[in-house]
């Protein structure tokens, strides 16, 4: 037993606060905007210039004008505000973003993280992850334990080239949730029925 | 002064030549100055590198120059969505400068505000930091970014008035300020020229001093994700 792809999210849903700012990533960090705890309000960043990013539209709301990070079309809330890529990236660089939630390929036990390039296949290109995890108060990485070959994607060492140094502060994934503390990673939360000698055996990063 | 032309051949006219550094607005497909895109393709100017975040889809935006090759190098944060663009950079004929997303944006912005550089704690630590100057800060590593000053900025707003002050619509606006401040000269399109003093001037996105040139025409607005939820 483990969570799946939306128990992963409702878990990252927690570590959300009343009254942040907050940048999801793509993938199952989208999902996390289905698990906002109630009486928490967050206001969601698209870091092509929006703050309050509403709901995807119905086929009458659809607007070119009117996309998120991912291209995907979406909808303004009427708290929205607009902005141009260099305030966005200003908000993001001064701090004022309390927390990102992003995907990874492969985290260290330092904090180092690896989702942007697999030297050798198709490089798209960082966006703008590189800027959020080195500019935000807080990096929340979510991800499942091991990649689809079944290797540990907490690691010692990151194999792949850096997105960051040292910037992830918390790992939830499918079997539980690490802290990035002194001297290596500290388990916080063990997924329903997993042990934790199954979490450690399933890590190659070290665990204290 | 006339700023307002008629079409993108006429705003254009004197202003391409091969081998500049053109900037254009725009995040994927939202907000591109399609209009002039075009201008610059029927123009056949060659060897151009673009400051742009993305390279547009393979039959519209900067993918339109690619196709016809006039593209020499990019500078960007993120090229996917994109064959013809990975199959010349994979068989070597197009260079390609990844930037951080915000790096990007403030290369630009800066060096429309006459700031040749400035520090940054993005990237340091990856291959983005590598060659840069490093310095430290109250106890934090930054590294050396570099504005870049463009020989031509194309930008697409929503609504300007004959002077060129500028109105942007929703996430239309992204990298289109940034881009028209940092070029010698700047061509902008927009949906609609309105008369002058009908914008309210506590309402202008970008003032006309940013902008040279400025068409009117029609925007196909290309969609590429469209995403829906349940009515």
């Amino acid at each position: 037993m483990a969570w799946d792809r939306n128990q992963m999210a409702e878990r990252a849903g927690r570590e959300l606060q009343d009254g942040w700012y907050v940048n999801l990533g793509i993938g199952i960090p989208t999902l996390v905007s289905n698990y906002i705890p109630e009486g928490v309000e967050v206001t969601l960043q698209s870091e092509n210039g929006m703050l309050g990013m509403g709901p995807f539209p119905t086929e009458d709301e659809i607007d070119p004008d009117l996309i998120n990070a991912g291209k995907q079309t979406i909808t303004e809330l009427p708290q929205t505000a607009y902005f141009d890529s260099s305030q966005s990236f200003g908000m993001i660089r001064g701090g004022k973003i309390a927390m990102a939630i992003l995907g990874a390929m492969e985290v260290a036990d330092n904090g180092d993280l690896a989702n942007w390039m697999i030297p050798g296949k198709l490089v798209k290109g960082m966006g703008g992850a590189m800027d959020l995890v080195a500019g935000v108060g807080r990096v929340v990485v979510i991800m499942d334990h091991a990649n689809k070959h079944g290797d540990s994607k907490i690691l010692k060492d990151c194999t792949l080239p850096l997105t960051g140094k040292g910037v992830v502060d918390r790992i939830i994934t499918n079997l539980g949730v690490l802290d990035v503390v002194e001297g290596g990673l500290k388990i916080v939360e063990l997924a329903e029925g997993v042990t934790e000698d199954e979490l450690r055996a399933a890590t190659v990063g070290t665990i204290v | 002064m006339n700023k307002v032309f008629d079409n993108a051949t006429q705003a254009l006219d004197g202003l391409l030549h091969d081998g500049m550094l053109i900037a254009a607005g725009g995040f994927g497909l939202c907000g591109i100055p399609e209009l002039l895109l075009q201008g610059i393709k029927e123009a056949g100017t060659q060897d151009l590198t673009f400051v742009s975040n993305n390279a547009g889809v393979d039959d519209f935006g900067i993918g339109m120059l690619l196709q016809t090759r006039q593209v020499k190098k990019m500078m960007s944060s993120y090229v996917g969505e994109n064959a013809e663009f990975m199959r010349q950079y994979l068989a070597g004929e197009l260079e390609l400068e990844f930037n951080p997303q915000g790096t990007l944006a403030e290369r630009m912005r800066s060096a429309g505000c006459g700031i040749p550089g400035f520090y940054t704690r993005t990237g340091v630590g990856t291959v983005i930091a590598e060659g840069k100057e490093h310095k430290e800060f109250n106890g934090e590593t930054y590294i050396l970014e570099e504005g870049i000053f463009a020989d031509l900025s194309i930008v697409k707003a929503w609504k300007a008035d004959p002077t060129g002050n500028l109105v942007f619509r929703k996430t239309a606006r992204n990298f289109n300020p940034p881009a028209a401040m940092c070029g010698k000269v700047c061509v902008v399109e927009v949906e609609e020229i309105v008369e002058t003093g009908s914008l309210d001037p506590d309402g202008i996105h970008l003032p006309g001093i940013y902008v040279h040139r400025l068409i009117q025409g029609e925007h196909e607005k290309r969609i590429e994700q469209r995403t829906l939820r349940e009515a």
